[in-house]
């Protein structure tokens, strides 16, 4: 079955004098519960492609598929409903409301949804659990470390069950060893969830743990390899 | 309900993150607050004040003349009917404040001095359940009922006739046929009034001695009926024009004193216009409050709205975070400014200023007064006019597009 469909996807953006083409005909498929790393170098186009993926962002041109479902003609509000009801996110920074608590935090999409209070309690708590963050879950962001802030971001894109994670540079602030432990617990959700991840990364070693590769450059898929993951 | 719970959450605790900036504008709001109903409570008491004074200054609150009688305040103008069937159809219907007087202008003589005054032939026992001119004794006696041969005059007229408690005056007036009419009455008190003009214009002397003195039998110039409320008088107005001649005029204090009729008016638009006046200053703090509040925050509003936070919650939390501001500073502000008048309930001394106070009619102690409905009109202003201008920021924060809010630096 297939998560995500694109279809010759465009974007340009207006930079000075220059128009520079983020996305250029890109056409990429992936089925549910793939584990894909987008990788490109610095303005290669693989954020503006998974923004693009997930309603963030409206390509000039091309199609977008979520579940069999067209996106990129949604309204506003639609688009807003579909990142809640079947997107998790996961930025490279700033990933956190600094007002709330990291179960608040964990618990926001659910509260947004309209989740009943003990209901949202159980599972962020679980998913707090999960993700190695017991005894923490009354610490704001600014008491945490960079890799506790990326997990409590992690609880809070999967706590939902959304068909599909969509990771910016997840490991991009963390040491190797937090980031080798975010790796492990996204394949482990990939693999006990059956969760589509779309990991948007240049680093060699996150890379490593993804079994398809995408490669892009100046906006366009060069190389799309299927591996044996670490 | 778990959706506004949680913008209630996300507003309250953005408020405090930058506490001094908050407790800054709590406090502008607090102190606008107290200054819209302390200010106003001041004023209104002085006008309040000045009505009352006018108010007891003889009209009441509905008067009945004859309908010439307010052109030409003579002993040909009088009321149809005598004061004998007054008093039965007034008491008959319940009305137990009224008074039916003559009153017409004279003059009097000591043997000294001459003055222009107007004679009041009243009943002693019902003025004074309508007027408080000519009540407060401060010298010799009152009169003791309608037949009193004396007269009771005021403390300035007094010392312009030059004359005190004992002595005689002579009152000269008109009869209906237009020949001189006069009587010698002995003083028998002298009155104090809040106003210096009010001791000098009025005597007061017994309504049958100044009816025979007049030859008008048992006739009135006008009758005067007090209701509870000065705000209030159409009930009584009605109930007064269905019990009297139709050829009486019955006209209420608003018509019969068209100056404090007018600065009832004219105090309702000043409380208006001070509010938005003080709001409008307080304004510009609210809106740059929230604006720099929304500006720290871009990138936290890109996250809820990519995570699927509506934008119309984030204006939501926008204008929840005003009202919170909103609520404290006024919440603050009505305490203060209640806290500010009860210490001044006994009144404040402006004798200072007394003379030009006396000419508009105000008296030199001030008595502060808190109305509630000057309250309730200062904090749905703020509040409605404050949500209005929070709507500005708040609607730009539901704009965001948040991919370019969330890489904003």
């Amino acid at each position: 079955m297939t998560a995500v469909r694109c279809v010759d996807l465009c974007k340009t953006y207006r930079q000075g004098d220059q128009d520079i083409k983020a996305l250029d005909h890109v056409d990429l498929e992936i089925g549910r519960g793939g584990f894909v790393c987008l990788s490109a170098p610095s303005g290669g186009g693989k954020t503006t492609l998974l923004n693009a993926i997930g309603g963030l962002d409206i390509p000039d041109s091309g199609e977008i598929w979520i579940a069999g479902q067209r996106i990129d003609r949604l309204s506003k509000g639609d688009l807003a409903a579909l990142r809640l009801r079947e997107i998790g996110f996961v930025f490279q920074a700033y990933n956190l409301i600094p007002v709330l608590t990291a179960r608040e935090n964990v618990e926001f999409v659910m509260q947004v949804q309209g989740v009943a209070a003990s209901e949202r309690r159980e599972k962020s708590q679980a998913m707090l659990e999960e993700v190695g963050l017991r005894g923490l879950e009354e610490r704001r962001p600014a008491e945490m470390s960079g890799g506790q802030q990326q997990r409590v971001a992690v609880a809070r894109a999967i706590v939902s069950r959304p068909a599909l994670v969509l990771a910016d540079e997840p490991t991009a602030n963390l040491d190797s060893k937090t980031s080798d432990e975010l790796m492990e617990l996204f394949v482990e959700l990939n693999q006990h969830h059956n969760t589509t991840f779309i990991i948007a990364t240049h680093d060699q070693r996150v890379m490593a743990y993804a079994n398809r590769l995408v490669k892009m450059l100046d906006g366009r898929i060069v190389d799309d390899i299927q591996q044996q993951a670490a | 309900m778990q959706y506004l719970h949680l913008i209630m959450t996300l507003a309250w605790r953005n408020l405090w993150r930058n506490h001094r900036r908050t407790i800054i504008m709590i406090a502008a709001i607090s102190v606008g607050a107290w200054a819209m109903i302390f200010m106003t409570s001041l004023m209104r008491g002085m006008v309040n004040e000045m009505i009352r004074d006018g108010i007891r200054a003889l009209p009441g609150h509905v008067q009945v003349h004859h309908p010439a009688y307010r052109d030409d305040p003579s002993v040909s103008n009088l009321v149809s009917m005598t004061s004998t069937e007054i008093d039965a159809l007034l008491s008959g219907a319940g009305i137990d404040r009224f008074t039916a007087r003559v009153r017409v202008p004279a003059i009097v003589s000591s043997e000294r001095e001459s003055r222009g005054v107007t004679l009041i032939g009243a009943d002693p026992a019902q003025e004074v359940s309508v007027s408080a001119v000519g009540t407060k004794i401060v010298a010799g006696r009152n009169l003791e009922g309608p037949a009193d041969g004396g007269i009771v005059i005021g403390r300035e007229l007094a010392e312009k006739l030059e004359t005190e408690v004992g002595k005689r005056i002579v009152l000269m007036s008109q009869d209906p046929e237009n020949e001189v009419a006069d009587r010698g009455y002995r003083v028998v008190g002298l009155f104090e009034a809040t106003l210096p003009t009010q001791e000098e214009a009025f005597v007061f002397a017994g309504r049958k001695t100044v009816q025979d003195m007049l030859q008008i039998d048992d006739r009135v110039s006008e009758v005067a009926i007090a209701g509870d409320n000065y705000r209030a008088v159409d009930g009584l107005l009605a109930a007064v024009r269905d019990l009297m001649n139709d050829e009486d005029e019955v006209l209420p204090w608003t018509e019969l004193d068209a100056y404090l009729g007018a600065m009832l008016g004219v105090m309702d638009g000043f409380v208006l216009v001070w509010v938005i006046v003080i709001f409008l200053a307080l304004s510009f703090g609210l809106v740059n409050t929230l604006v720099m509040a929304v500006f720290e925050r871009v990138r936290e509003i890109g996250l809820m709205l990519a995570l699927g936070m509506r934008p119309s919650s984030i204006l939501g939390q926008i204008v929840i975070e005003s009202v919170l501001l909103l609520v404290l500073g006024l919440a603050i502000g009505n305490a203060l400014a209640f806290a500010s008048v009860v210490p001044l309930r006994g009144g404040i001394d402006i004798s200072a200023v007394a003379e030009g106070m006396e000419m508009f009619g105000a008296a030199s102690v001030l008595y502060p007064e808190i109305e509630t409905g000057d309250v309730i009109l200062a904090n749905i202003v703020v509040l409605t006019l404050g949500i209005l201008a929070s709507l500005s920021p708040a609607w730009r924060a539901s704009r965001y597009e948040p991919v370019e809010a969330i890489t904003k630096v």
